[in-house]
């Protein structure tokens, strides 16, 4: 399993890797971790003229800290689409200020294929089930796509149109992923999150993933939710609608389990070898209950509440 | 883990380090693709997209034209070159070629082959071969082939039934009338296989100022240089296969013979050393490893106080486009037909089918694992007719270990057991009560939970003799194998044998049999594998044979050297045999232990001082011993009884399992294994074939399978969706040992190298069955998986008519 | 036309290797034909098995999913470099030799590897962290019980504890 015979390029900087890219166009592919792009390569399934590696570009490898957000503004955390998987996962700043991002890391690929994978190759990849492309739908991220002419900005929930399929253009590079950092609604509001999937192997591409970011006051009521399904719809699937909905309810195994049943009504699951398009609702059904009772959960732990 | 009492040894069943294992912890292991030739070519294969279809014509213009390509070879040339690959049931009119000639017959089929300076270059050549296809009809459901107007995948044939035979053993009709109840079921094992992580590889380089073909490959597999020579019309000691490579795991599948004749015309052809290193797509779809793939339908008749009186054992397997040895998979298991237990009488009809997949290949066990499977579900479905617990109808059905050796309805005897024992050993170990009080603590608690026992023996020995039965024109009764000692002027000890391993621990296995007989240490005795042409015969590691044959040749061979050491004493000493004694090498007199000669002594004098040396013997010190496997020699009667293999180990498997009712997946909690193969010679070689073969059955059981799509293009061609169990997915497991020893073998050995594999799909699945009882859901089908076990859940709780297990 | 080769100037196993390497030479075939370190073992070409593991700056990853390209001026080590500086096998080798936790010696390179990788960050993993580190890398004959038993032993010996 040889790849095709390219050429290839390690330029120095963002701005001649974005040059490369325009005067190769379609025939030229960006490499950064290269753990979903070789294997396909590798299978000829992919078959660029042009590698453009972007490895070693300290532009994409910013973890920024959350600069200092007026209070009545979700806060930001930027994250550079060369930074590798392993590293968001070490970060203390990132975990603490993306607990999402934290939660869903585990569950991406193995060790191996984290120490060289990044948060933007993931998401470029566009696979319906990605745990990173979820969550940065979920959370309603800002995309930064640079080219040769200049920089553009899409969210990240309009990025993904079909299964491997987004809508970056070939001469564009994934440089930038902002995440918003929730606001505190009030002083004592409790935030927490989860993030779950349902495989058949450990490390195995999920079958149907989901994950929640909830926000509560003292009192356990929602104050904010989002809701996200990956691997269930032709594209990693934020449920903005389902998260409003939950605004003002206490998150009780009713008001939960409505949530759940609701979202099987937004999704569209194929079947494959491995899932019945039944099976996959089911299995959103299921996520989403569990991740809204542990997102639930985890955010009374922090007030030292014992979850009811 | 208990200490078999045994006779006592000073080596055998000591723990003690493998030979083995340092070159392969340092990376210094040598595989095929570690053999760099000079000059050597690469081999890259273009495969039929389609499952069956007529190939009108075939390019190669655009791909010659390629710098770097040497040659493109097509099943035109190939075939008229060359012998058909030889099958092993009687059906001379299904064609085996390395290369498809004239049709292709399942998608993955490899139509041409590109020799080129290097494999990315061969591979970007066979992107340039044009081959036009008309696409034809095709069978992919082995039911619908036998039926009458299906399409035949060699129209020849005039059937797609490659072998079908009904066998009646003992009273069946008679028993099944007066049996108090009978039941009915179907079961189905799923195509899998053992997939090892090496795939298979060869290398081949013609001299011709020796016209001799020499071949490296990763090969388990018996008469493989005999039927090279053969097939590529050469005289057999025109091929030396050298036995010395590594093979990266195998357990059965290993039979590159096609992969082999292709390599080996190209290198003679081409006048250079040509290499053929499958690449993982290959491997899947096209190299003809796949699995047994079996419908079972069975009949029980039993009484009322749970003794099972018959079975009916109805066993349909798809092998594929094309077979070599496969369809005796189905054969084998007649050695072994009513398991552990005394039934009386038994109906076996195996058939064996041919569709528009890839071929089938040998796999652990040769059949007995499905055949496990479906006789455990017979059991499980007994017990739960009459409300029965499982442990105790089995232990009710058991044979007795006074019982032995036991003659079987289909004329198979086994040697010795203690089934009862080790069973009760594995409860033991598992504490079967605080597991079914787990169990019913996880019910109580809303959970499915479930406990699996399976009890299963492990014909080892590999007297195949379901050659001659499945086809009478094959009259081979010789299952032999060999080893050869030498002890050279230094004194130091080498042992010989004459096949590859590929992971067995043969060399280890030589090694403590010959340090035992011998009494000399065995990290000092080295062993090496000869090549095809200096090799004494020797039949492969097939069928847990080695322990037992290769074993026991090591050890007649020892005593050979033994008793000429004996001989030299007594010559030398001027006393009586009777007299001597043999210690630690040396001889001395018995009462006189000054009067001795040391082990170097003893070398001297055979290999220097031939005035020294007993008339009659001869010079040197060396000694070869080749033996036929016991209770071989013997042909099949009219009624297809027939001795197959000699020994039975014996497995008990106890596993308790938990699924997550809502999304089907299932969990191994605990699994316990109670193994008894006799004596073992090295008792971790013993365990870490045992762990490696429960975790071959838990892929079975609940990952692994070869799925076709409905326009037969399988969809499970890469590690991606054909699901290999982890480190994740293989719990914690405890082997408990026990041995009774087997009367036929020196020291009491057994086989064991399917240990594990050949029980573990029938206790997970019932533990898994154990599991949904209470929803009145039952799953007779593997693999289960997550999907697999949840729509019988889904459909259980919609109140949904069962569905037959 | 011949490809076009790259020059790359690789570290392995503490020697520097200049060479001329196609752009899609993977990291395993460029260890394996160029520099004939056999050690490291292809099983599957697409990331899945993990007999291709390598260290590349003291971190595990699958030397089939990368280019040697990718590595010129980086620094790997190799089944080959884990041996004592006299050329013994190392204690977490030598675990190996102790439990049996070899048969056939395919998926053992990077399986130490990634034990290796696994005992520099942890050393004292339990049995869970053990299966998760190893859980990339797949094994057909052992069922891995003799694999994790020496992890823990090359641990423990670590430790300077007894088992």
């Amino acid at each position: 399993m040889k790849a095709v015979p390219f050429e290839y390029a390690r330029p120095a900087t963002l701005a001649e890797a974005c040059e490369l890219l325009a005067a190769h166009g379609p025939e030229a592919k960006l490499i950064a971790g290269g753990q979903s792009l070789v294997p396909m390569m590798a299978m000829r399934l992919a078959r660029p003229a042009w590698l453009i590696d972007i490895s070693r570009l300290a532009e994409l490898q910013c973890i920024a800290a959350p600069a200092g957000a007026p209070a009545d503004q979700d806060g930001q955390f930027a994250v550079g689409a060369g930074v590798r998987q392993c590293v968001m996962e070490r970060d203390p700043l990132a975990r603490a200020s993306l607990p999402l991002m934290a939660r869903a890391l585990r569950w991406v690929g193995q060790v191996q294929t984290r120490n060289r994978g990044t948060i933007g190759g993931s998401i470029v990849h566009g696979d319906v089930s990605a745990e990173i492309a979820l969550v940065a739908c979920v959370l309603d991220a800002m995309l930064e796509l640079r080219d040769s002419l200049g920089v553009s900005e899409i969210p990240a929930r309009e990025f993904f149109l079909a299964p491997m399929i987004t809508s970056i253009a070939p001469e564009q590079c994934l440089t930038e992923i902002r995440f918003p950092v929730w606001r505190n609604l009030g002083g004592n509001a409790l935030r927490g999150c989860a993030f779950d999937e349902v495989s058949v192997r450990h490390g195995d591409f999920a079958l149907v993933s989901a994950c929640a970011q909830v926000m509560l006051d003292a009192d356990g009521r929602c104050l904010r939710a989002e809701i996200g399904i990956g691997g269930a719809a032709p594209v990693p699937l934020a449920l903005p609608e389902l998260g409003a909905q939950l605004v003002g309810a206490r998150l009780d195994a009713q008001a939960i389990s409505a949530a759940a049943d609701a979202a099987v009504d937004l999704i569209d699951p194929e079947g494959d070898l491995h899932a019945s398009a039944d099976y996959r609702r089911q299995l959103a059904r299921v996520l989403v209950g569990r991740v809204l009772r542990a997102a639930k959960e985890d955010a009374m732990s922090k007030a030292g509440v014992a979850a009811a | 883990m208990s200490t078999p009492v045994v006779q006592s040894f000073r080596y055998i069943g000591k723990k003690r380090r493998t030979k083995e294992d340092p070159r392969f912890v340092t990376g210094h292991g040598r595989f095929v693709a570690d053999i760099a030739l000079p000059g050597m070519k690469h081999l890259a294969l273009v495969t039929s997209p389609h499952a069956a279809a007529r190939i009108r014509a075939i390019r190669t213009g655009h791909a010659l034209a390629l710098a770097g390509v040497h040659y493109v070879l097509t099943g035109a040339e190939l075939c008229a070159a060359t012998e058909p690959l030889l099958i092993g049931v009687d059906a001379p009119k299904v064609l085996r070629y390395p290369l498809a000639h004239e049709v292709v017959r399942y998608s993955g089929e490899w139509v041409a082959a590109v020799v080129a300076d290097s494999r990315a270059l061969a591979e970007d050549a066979t992107e340039k071969i044009e081959v036009d296809y008309e696409p034809t009809e095709y069978v992919l459901d082995p039911e619908k082939a036998i039926e009458p107007g299906a399409t035949l995948v060699h129209p020849l044939h005039g059937s797609n039934v490659l072998y079908r035979r009904k066998f009646v053993w003992g009273p069946v009709e008679e028993d099944f009338a007066r049996a108090e109840h009978r039941l009915a079921f179907r079961v189905r094992w799923g195509r899998s296989a053992t997939v090892p992580i090496e795939t298979f590889g060869v290398a081949a380089q013609w001299d011709p100022g020796r016209q001799l073909l020499d071949v490296w490959a990763s090969i388990q597999m018996p008469k493989y240089p005999d039927q090279t020579a053969r097939a590529l019309r050469l005289p057999g000691n025109a091929v030396r296969v050298h036995f010395d490579v590594d093979v990266g795991g195998s357990f059965g599948v290993k039979r590159g013979i096609k992969h082999t004749v292709l390599v080996g015309y190209l290198a003679k052809k081409l006048g250079m050393p040509v290499r053929l290193i499958e690449d993982r797509l290959e491997n899947m779809r096209g190299g003809d490893m796949h699995g047994p793939d079996r419908i079972f339908d069975m009949q029980a008749a039993f009484d009322s106080d749970g003794t099972i009186r018959s079975l009916k054992i109805r066993a349909l397997d798809d092998v594929g486009a094309y077979a070599g040895r496969s369809p005796l998979q189905l054969g084998k298991p007649v050695g072994a037909i009513i398991g552990p237990y005394q039934i009386h009488s038994v109906e076996y009809e195996p058939i064996s089918v041919l569709t528009n997949k890839t071929a089938q290949e040998a796999v652990r066990g040769f059949g007995q694992s499905p055949t496990n499977y479906a006789l455990e579900s017979a059991i499980d479905h007994v017990a739960y007719h009459l409300g029965m617990d499982r442990i105790a109808l089995r232990k009710k059905n058991f044979i007795r270990k006074d019982q032995f050796p036991y003659l079987i309805p289909s004329g198979t005897t086994y040697d010795s057991g203690d089934y009862h024992t080790v069973l009760d050993k594995a409860l033991a170990a598992a504490d079967y009560p605080a597991l079914v009080a787990a169990r019913d603590a996880a019910r109580k608690a809303g959970r499915l939970a479930g406990i699996g026992i399976a009890s299963c023996l492990e014909p080892s020995g590999a007297n195949s003799s379901f050659e001659p039965l499945f086809n009478p024109k094959n009259d081979t009764t010789t299952w032999m194998d060999s080893c050869l000692v030498r002890v050279d002027l230094s004194g130091s000890i080498t042992g010989v044998m004459n096949t590859s391993s590929a992971g067995q621990g043969h060399e280890t296995l030589v090694a403590t049999v010959l340090g035992e007989v011998l009494e000399r240490d065995p990290d000092t005795i080295r062993v090496v594998h000869a090549d095809s042409l200096t090799a004494l015969p020797s039949n492969s590691p097939v069928g847990s044979r080695m322990a037992i044959m290769l074993g026991g040749a090591a050890a007649g061979a020892a005593q050979k050297i033994k008793a000429a050491l004996l001989a030299i004493a007594a010559h030398n000493l001027k006393a009586e045999l009777s007299g001597l004694v043999y210690r630690d090498g040396g001889v001395h007199l018995r009462g006189d232990p000054k009067r001795s000669l040391s082990w170097a002594q003893l070398v001297e004098i055979a290999q220097r001082k031939f005035h020294l040396l007993p008339p009659g013997l001869e010079p040197g010190l060396q000694a070869k011993f080749v033996w036929e496997v016991p209770t071989g020699g013997g042909l099949p009667t009219a009624d297809g009884r027939i001795q197959m293999y000699p020994c039975f180990s014996f497995e008990a498997h106890v596993v308790l399992v938990e699924i997550d009712p809502a999304t089907g997946q299932a969990k191994l909690l605990r699994y316990v294994c109670g193994h008894d193969c006799g004596v073992m010679i090295s008792p971790d070689i013993v365990h870490g074939m045992t762990y490696g073969g429960i975790a071959h059955g838990i892929g079975a059981a609940l990952y692994e399978k070869f799925a076709y799509s409905d326009n037969g293009q399988l969809e499970s061609q890469s590690f991606m969706d054909y699901l290999i169990p982890s480190a994740l997915e293989v719990p914690e497991i405890a082997i408990v040992d026990h041995c009774t020893p087997s009367p036929l073998t020196t020291f009491g050995q057994k086989g064991s190298g399917e240990a594990g594999y050949l029980g573990a799909p029938a206790a997970i699945a019932g533990a898994i069955n154990d599991a949904l009882a209470p929803l009145g859901a039952s799953i007779a089908e593997l693999p289960m998986t997550p999907l697999a076990i949840w729509t019988r859940i889904d459909a259980a709780r919609a109140g949904l008519k069962r569905s037959t297990p | 036309m011949s490809e076009k080769l790259y020059p790359v100037s690789i570290e392995v196993n503490g020697e520097r290797h200049e060479a001329q390497v196609t752009a899609r030479l993977t990291l395993v075939d460029f260890l394996r034909d160029m520099l004939r370190l056999t050690g490291t073992h292809a099983g599957c070409e697409h990331g899945i098995c993990g007999a291709c593991s390598v260290l590349l700056d003291g971190e595990p990853v699958r030397s089939c999913l990368m280019y040697a390209v990718q590595t010129d001026g980086r620094s790997l080590t190799t089944i080959e470099g884990l041996a004592q500086p006299d050329g013994t096998p190392g204690a977490l080798q030598d675990a190996f030799c102790e439990t049996h936790a070899t048969q056939c010696g395919y998926c053992t390179p990077g399986m130490i590897i990634a034990a290796h990788a696994l005992l520099e960050t942890n050393p004292a993993p339990g049995e869970q962290e053990i299966r998760e580190a190893i859980g990339g890398n797949l094994c057909r004959c052992t069922g891995y019980q003799q694999i994790v038993d020496a992890i823990k032993l090359a641990a423990a010996k670590r430790a300077g504890s007894s088992m």
